[in-house]
């Protein structure tokens, strides 16, 4: 497919987490239940969320200041999630 | 045969003859489209093509009823201008292999089922039968199965108001996921799903079309077995809960509008049962353009989009002149809407590429349905049982204490009370619901009542006996919250068809079930079939389920509940009974204890009234567990002791039906006695105290009856699952 | 004049009919908005209802925050408007910033249907004016994320503003502090997980909802005047 050689596409990996010290029901609840299930020595588990899409911008940077205001309105709640952004080119 | 490739028509599950009679009905070969179509047409799932035959014996007309069975629901006028539909549908395979999503597309559909007749469902209820719980699959099953449900069924904004929950080996790799619906509509805008009018549209609503289900239907119709049925595994269908919910909206929203000629829910066979029966019911003909279909999976063959069973889709028959408006309640609730079929004169079914473009199926659209195969499948009865006594009970009260389940752990994960009409939710002898004119909302004074019901332990015994004592359970549930009964649903889950004895029991218990509903004057206006419950080889037991929808004719009050007052007086209603056969504590008995369906009758006649008058502090019917089960049940929920005197210890665990234990305010016995005129009643003992006992076989204190009861869920479900 | 209650409809809300029947048998008025009209009319209160709007898919209330109407709701609590959130409709305040903190999944990590014991705290909010302090009430909870969540200082000022409103006596989800629902500071904007609207037919099982919206209803009488 063309595309106009100023435009760049990035695949970009977000993953939500839960911010340090708020309590994470689902993390704990599947550490608990591993020594039942026969899994030792496995902790610090969390639960959150991976979005995957691809973004067009003309560069990295400017992709990423794109992803970070996605983040912060709308793909978490930052009264309790934090963001980590991972971009590639496509 | 070895080395051969395998024809085409038995990779997709149809037989030699089955292709035959295909190639009969076309008078030429069929392509590989059509012989998709006909495959999921044909299967056991759609079809019917094992059980139709024995299914004609039911009773099914009743002065109530608008719509019988063959419909997407049965429909009943229930006074005041409203109308009832309500549909029970098993999802059984689909949960045994992702719980989650089978259970929650189980509810989907049968959503859908009723949303097809312009009711707006109001209520769900869901059966369910695991094997034991000290098994962790069977805890991920159970599990996942309660999150599929609550998932879908809150989130869709339908109120989930009961089932039951059942736990037998017999349901260990093939647990029985079965959902009821029911909706209400206004009387003058039913609508069957009929195409008519040469010239009209289908316009596919909801979500887009992907490989999901693929030979799902054919899947439904096939045992597990191992290894080599692999590849016939279809994708699994996910459900969209919030797509279902704008499906229902625009769909009554549509129909409100008179936008709409008939509607049509895409279920088990996708496009190709959706049109082929809207266009076969209505004596006409269509065309379908595969090509138009909105996708979601690239480099999808024409066969694919015709099968596929993606969820919440639906098709709506509309005029080209309303189309607009169509799209416009479409795009408001953000549905897609694509028109993908025309009504044609030809009462041809064809699926072309592009209206106009090449043809690359052509079919009588009847035959699809019509002249699906029935077959008379050879029926055995088992060699009969040796008699034997029944054995011996070492510990009453650690039997009673067995017998408690309390399943709040599975309700109070499902929304009850949704839309303000839930009197009675889980957890009674039936869920009670206002009812109120759906469009308007007036309240009429009167209610419904909904039960679910099934016993596979006396259905083993005699299925015919066995199910005709199912039938006469619900018909006490619906008593103990003062209802009569109106039309009744089933679901029969069986084994493999293709074992005599699987056919037998199918025979019995269907004749069982139009015994009963003749003598107690109930229609049955839908139901389902689902056989091939079975893995290795191991047939289930004959597990028919029934939902019996009554109404209660006046209700200013809170029915009695299972409950007790302190110093209340507790009375036996109906025929005293020791024969514990087919009970708990003898589930491999030769017989199971008489049955006489008039007595039943005249113990709710009289429950009922009693109930509707006020004069009842408690009651409970006599089924699963028996008395010792009810006490138990009794106590629990109240926390109040009390202490009765029995026959025997067969008395205190006989299943006998026609029983019905009450709890009497001591100011209202007399009235109660007189009231009962010829129907027995016995003063078995009173309520109070801190202990239950029964005089020389138990003697529990309540903490331990409510420990039983409540904690044994929980504590089993605490334990962690694993797949 | 009666007062007029606007209901708030997203795609995805189901509680919008029942929270519209409470009212109007309460003597109020009540009518349905729809999510994507930039406006709340000429009503005197908005109820935005419990359900699952948008699926609540990405967070509850996450997208429904971004609706047209949420401007129009911004705007009437900006300007003194009674406002309250049932359930979902506390989900979305708290994204939308008109109330602080955040609802989180069930301790349990189950959804939860059943009936609990709520304390009235403060009778300075417009859902909690004619609730008598200390009075315990018997209201349905219906939800999987009702686990409110904030930080130490919101806290602090929500205690020391007299700004929780509800308290569980036994709490039922991990709910910081057993909060059941705040107000904001105007006290005009209250959000609560409880659904007050199940809980006012004696044949329903209880009618202690009943003090709150006509709480509410009062409120909007007098925004009117």
């Amino acid at each position: 497919m063309w595309e106009p050689e100023a435009v760049k596409k990035f695949n970009v990996l977000v993953e939500v987490t839960l911010q340090p010290g708020i309590l994470d029901p689902q993390g704990t609840t599947i550490e608990r239940s591993l020594p039942h299930l026969g899994f030792d020595g496995i902790s610090g588990v969390t639960v959150g969320k991976a979005i995957r899409f691809t973004c067009e911008a003309a560069d990295e940077g400017a992709a990423r200041g794109e992803v970070e205001e996605l983040c912060k309105r709308f793909l978490t709640n930052p009264v309790i999630e934090d963001a980590t952004i991972t971009l590639e080119r496509a | 045969m070895k080395g051969m490739a395998e024809p085409l028509h038995r990779a997709l599950g149809l037989t030699d003859d089955e292709a035959g009679d295909i190639e009969r009905i076309l008078g030429r070969e069929p392509n590989h489209l059509e012989l998709a179509m006909f495959s999921v047409m044909w299967s056991e799932h759609c079809s019917y093509k094992s059980s139709r035959r024995h299914l004609k014996r039911l009773p099914t007309e009743g002065d109530a009823v608008l719509v019988g069975p063959g419909e997407g629901a049965g429909v009943l006028d229930v006074g005041d201008g409203i109308a009832a539909a309500i549909r029970i549908e098993s999802h059984n395979h689909p949960s045994a292999i992702e719980p989650y999503q089978g259970a929650a597309t189980g509810a989907g559909g049968i959503l859908r089922d009723i949303f097809s007749v312009g009711a707006r469902p109001i209520a769900l209820m869901d059966p369910l039968r695991v094997g034991p719980l000290d098994e962790p699959r069977n805890r991920w099953l159970l599990d996942g199965i309660v999150s599929g449900v609550s998932g879908y069924g809150n989130s869709v904004g339908v109120p989930t108001i009961g089932g039951e929950l059942v736990f037998d080996e017999t349901y260990a790799e093939n647990p029985l996921v079965n959902v009821l619906c029911l909706g209400l509509l206004p009387t003058d805008r039913l609508v069957l799903a009929r195409a008519s009018g040469e010239g009209n549209l289908a316009v596919l609503l909801g979500s887009s079309t992907g490989r999901d289900g693929i030979g799902g239907a054919s899947m439904a119709s096939e045992g597990f077995g191992d290894g080599e049925e692999h590849a016939k595994r279809p994708a699994v269908q996910v459900g969209d809960p919030f797509e279902e919910k704008r499906l229902i909206e625009a769909c009554l929203m549509l129909l409100d509008a008179g936008l709409a000629v008939g509607v049509q829910d895409l279920g088990a066979a996708g496009i190709t049962g959706a049109t082929s029966e809207t266009a076969g019911k209505g004596g006409v003909g269509m065309d379908v353009d595969v090509s138009a279909v909105p996708r979601r999976a690239p480099g999808m063959d024409p066969w694919e989009v015709m099968i596929s069973e993606s969820q919440e889709r639906m098709l709506a028959i509309v005029t080209p002149a309303d189309l607009d408006q169509v799209l416009a309640v479409c795009a408001r609730w953000e549905v897609e809407g694509t028109v993908i079929g025309r009504v044609t004169g030809t009462g041809r079914l064809r699926v072309v590429d592009g209206f106009g473009g090449e043809v690359l199926a052509d079919m009588p659209a009847s035959a699809l349905s019509d002249d699906a195969p029935d077959y008379d499948r050879p029926l055995r009865a088992p060699a009969p049982r040796p008699a034997a006594d029944p054995p011996a009970i070492a510990d009453a009260g650690e039997t009673l204490l067995g017998s408690l389940l309390d399943t709040s752990w599975v309700s109070s994960q499902y929304d009850s009370q949704l839309f303000l009409n839930t009197v009675e939710g889980p957890g009674g002898d039936a869920a009670v619901l206002r009812l109120k004119h759906p469009t308007t909302g007036v309240d009429t004074g009167r209610g419904l009542a909904v039960t679910t019901d099934g016993n596979h332990r006396w259905c083993a015994v005699a299925p015919r006996r066995g199910t005709a004592m199912v039938v006469a359970e619900s018909v006490l549930n619906l008593a103990c919250v003062g209802a009569r009964p109106l039309a009744l649903v089933n679901c029969l889950n069986f084994g493999n068809p293709e074992h005599p004895e699987v056919m037998w029991q199918l025979s019995e218990s269907i004749d069982g079930m139009a015994d009963a509903c003749r003598a107690f004057g109930i229609p049955v206006v839908g139901g389902n079939v689902s056989l091939y419950n079975e893995s290795r080889g191991k047939d289930i037991d004959p597990t028919p389920v029934v939902g019996l929808l009554g109404v209660v004719d006046r209700l200013d009050r809170r029915p009695p509940g299972v409950g007790l007052v302190d110093q209340g007086r507790l009375l036996l209603l109906g025929e005293r009974s020791s024969h514990v056969g087919g009970a708990r504590v003898w589930k491999d008995a030769p017989e199971l204890p008489p049955f006489d369906p008039a007595a039943v009758t005249a113990v709710a006649d009289v429950v009922r009234g009693l109930v509707a008058d006020g004069l009842l502090a408690g009651a409970h019917d006599i089924a699963d567990g028996g008395l010792a089960g009810s006490f138990g049940e009794l106590v629990a929920r109240s926390g109040l002791g009390l202490e009765v005197g029995l026959t025997d210890t067969g008395e205190l665990f006989s299943e006998a039906a026609g029983r019905v234990v009450v709890c009497v305010a001591p100011e209202h016995v007399e009235e109660v006695v007189r009231r009962a005129g010829e129907v027995p009643i016995v003063d078995i003992g009173g309520v109070g105290g801190d202990r239950l006992v029964v005089a020389g076989m138990v003697d529990l204190s309540v903490p331990a009856v409510v420990s039983a009861f409540r904690d044994t869920l929980p504590a089993a479900m605490s334990a962690g699952a694993t797949h | 004049m009666t007062a007029r209650v606007g209901v708030i409809l997203f795609p995805g809300s189901n509680c919008e009919q029942d929270a519209v029947e409470a009212i109007r048998a309460l003597g109020g008025d009540a009518e349905v908005l729809w999510h994507g009209d930039a406006t709340v009319g000429d009503v005197d209160a908005v109820v935005v209802p419990g359900g699952f709007a948008h699926g609540d898919y990405l967070r509850p209330g996450a997208i429904a925050r971004f609706s047209p109407v949420m401007g129009a709701v911004a705007d009437f609590a900006g300007s003194g408007g009674p406002v309250v959130g049932i359930c979902n409709g506390f989900q979305v305040l708290t994204e939308a910033g008109l109330l602080p903190g955040a609802l989180q999944k069930n301790r349990g990590l189950k959804f939860l249907c059943t009936t609990v014991d709520l304390r009235v705290e403060t009778s300075r909010s417009v859902l909690t004016s004619g609730a008598e302090v200390g009075a315990v009430l018997r209201v349905p909870i219906n939800h999987f994320e009702g686990n409110y969540t904030c930080s130490s200082e919101t806290l602090a000022q929500l205690r020391g503003d007299d700004r929780i409103v509800l308290r569980y006596v036994e709490n039922p989800n991990g709910s910081i502090d057993d909060i059941a629902g705040i107000c904001n500071e105007g006290r005009n904007v209250v959000g609560l997980m409880p659904h007050p609207e199940r809980a006012c037919d004696v044949l329903l099982g209880s009618e202690d909802g009943k003090p709150l919206l006509r709480s509410l209803l009062t409120a909007a009488a007098n925004a009117k005047v």
